[in-house]
């Protein structure tokens, strides 16, 4: 089970690079075909707010191939 | 057992915590359910879509501020206290509601008017974001271990039943402004729906005054008597490995799912059904309030469940029940509504036509009600508005609606629906504050548990509705492509969930 968690951590580092790009890709076509102060705006805010959440799946990937999910913790003391 | 005492002391911390979050849940809704309204009122007029897409992005502001609010609004309630930070996001949101009701329309102050209800819209979201943890940190830590799903699902009921109270209460104005239903209706668009905003304010007056009667939570007593608070709950949350892999885990593994899954069933089927498949505005919020009505008792049934089995199973079946059955379920909505394979029944079509008379402009307006009635039973109503000038001359027809109302056997096929959808959304909402509140320790627990809460329900759930219909305008072919969002979702979500999550419930919250 452990080494599917850590296979899958590459998965998930791969597939938050592929997410974002299409995304990027998808609000520059977008804001091309109309360029309007509302498709600016709207694609403009997915692209700024997903930035952050890619950043953290990418280090939840990163996490799961590390192994850190091999154990999660049964106590506070463990956390912090 | 718990004594007698003790058992009132945690239906007393339940009711003043409930109440508070169910109002800011009002608050935040009736903004939501009132978009169209809004986008005339503030918005320039000139282009209904960038109107309405305007206030959609003033909704997803709201939402994308939520996270914020839970940093902000986190780190306080880590520092001085869970009771002082959650009567303080209640007095914010409830103010900005008041504002909202009170803010000039754009045609008076122009640009002005925009700007202010963005800002107070932004206000009412850090609020939010920092309201939720706070309530649900509060209820557990008052809780006893074996009973801590059930009591924090009475916090999990409270968005649903805001979003209840908030059709309420739009739909009784929206009918007793006039003795004239259409009359009432034109009043309630053009100053009524003020109503909702102010009678906020009332609401929350009264829950302040419950909470202010609340003792802080035990457990923060005691850490705070110890000298054991967090000096810095942001960094401590999210700087710290152990606690980050927990925040990520919490968010990649349930609230983003979950998130995408609530909003599915509740905002994305209201907008399906009234501008999709056309059903009336009435009916809309009808279907949705007998749905909401009969499925949130389950809030409490999954959140007692998830006492005994454990929280993780109960919410991956919520998430894939939604990533199975959304696409059959939406298809059905279709149907129900559909009119294609009956013929009209000519017996009972008619026309009315009502004239609005001249009002010293040189000019009638003349409302024509074209109402064809199917063999199916579905009643398709056509309005369309002329101007009659006195001269004799016929303009063309101002606005031109089409609603459905659907006979008393489809209204219920279309509340099973919603039902079922509500469902999903009692299965991967009820558990979620325990499960949550288990994850992380009490010194950063409101911030910790805030963060992912909001991440998955503000920005992937709060912007299902928006991303939905965005989908719709690009891909115009298939009436369910919006549907595309939340399955793929939840569907990642549950993948992450189930590989990773534990299904262990933690005893010990007092660490």
């Amino acid at each position: 089970m452990n080494s599917i968690k850590k296979f899958f951590g590459i998965i998930w580092m791969l597939l938050g690079v592929a997410t974002y790009g299409i995304l990027v890709k998808t609000a520059l076509t977008q804001i091309s075909i109309k360029p309007t102060t509302d498709t600016i705006v709207q694609w403009s805010i997915f692209v700024i707010i997903f930035l952050p959440i890619t950043i953290g799946f990418l280090i939840f990937g990163w996490l799961a191939f590390k192994g850190a999910y091999d154990h999660l913790p049964s106590s506070s003391d463990e956390i912090v | 057992m718990q004594s007698i005492s003790e058992k009132k002391l945690i239906r007393k911390v339940i009711f003043a915590s409930s109440v508070g979050t169910l109002i800011e849940w009002y608050d935040f809704y009736i903004f939501g359910s009132l978009a169209p309204i809004i986008a005339s009122q503030f918005f320039p007029k000139t282009n209904p879509t960038a109107a309405l897409l305007s206030t959609l992005a003033t909704f997803a502001a709201g939402f994308i501020v939520r996270p914020f609010g839970a940093l902000v609004f986190g780190r306080l309630g880590d520092k001085v206290g869970r009771k002082y930070t959650f009567l303080l996001t209640l007095v914010l949101m409830g103010g900005s509601t008041f504002a909202i009701g009170l803010i000039p329309g754009y045609e008076k102050i122009g640009f002005l008017a925009p700007m202010l209800v963005l800002l107070l819209r932004l206000i009412q979201g850090l609020a939010l974001g920092g309201e939720y943890g706070g309530a649900a940190t509060y209820v557990a830590e008052h809780a006893p271990t074996n009973r801590r799903g059930y009591f924090t699902s009475w916090i999990q009921t409270t968005a649903t039943l805001g979003l209840l109270l908030s059709l309420g209460i739009i739909l009784i104005t929206r009918k007793s402004l006039a003795t004239d239903p259409s009359d009432s209706i034109r009043v309630f668009e053009d100053w009524g729906w003020r109503i909702p905003f102010w009678f906020s304010v009332v609401l929350v007056g009264m829950s302040i005054y419950i909470r202010l009667k609340m003792h802080e939570s035990p457990m923060f007593t005691k850490l705070k008597a110890e000298g054991k608070t967090s000096v810095n709950p942001i960094k401590e949350s999210l700087m710290h490995k152990a606690n980050l892999k927990m925040v990520l885990l919490a968010l990649f593994g349930a609230t983003m799912g979950q998130g995408v899954v609530w909003y599915t069933g509740q905002f994305y089927a209201q907008t399906f059904m009234e501008n999709t498949i056309k059903i009336d505005f009435e009916q809309t919020r009808t279907i949705l309030i007998c749905a909401i009505v009969v499925a949130t008792p389950l809030f409490i049934f999954f959140g007692n469940l998830s006492d005994k089995i454990g929280r993780k199973w109960i919410i991956m079946v919520g998430l894939l029940s939604a990533v199975v059955l959304y696409r059959p379920i939406y298809h059905q909505m279709i149907n129900v509504a559909s009119v294609t394979d009956s013929k009209v029944d000519n017996s009972k079509t008619h026309i009315d036509r009502v004239l609005k008379p001249n009002s010293g402009n040189g000019y009638s307006l003349q409302n024509t009600s074209t109402f064809t009635v199917y063999e199916n039973g579905i009643t398709e109503k056509k309005i369309h508005v002329d101007t009659l000038y006195s001269s004799g001359v016929e303009m063309p027809q101002l606005v031109d609606k089409v609603s459905k109302e659907l006979p008393t056997d489809r209204y219920w096929m279309m509340v099973a629906l919603i039902f079922l959808q509500i469902l999903f959304v009692t299965m991967s909402y009820g558990p979620i504050a325990a499960f949550l509140v288990e994850l992380f320790p009490t010194k950063i627990r409101y911030t910790s548990m805030s963060l992912p809460y909001h991440l998955g329900n503000g920005v992937f759930g709060g912007l299902t509705p928006f991303i939905a219909v965005l989908l719709g305008t690009m891909y115009t072919g298939d009436l369910l492509v919006g549907l595309w969002y939340p399955i793929i979702i939840a569907g990642f979500c549950l993948l992450i969930g189930s590989l990773y999550l534990s299904n262990k419930t933690d005893n010990n919250v007092n660490d």
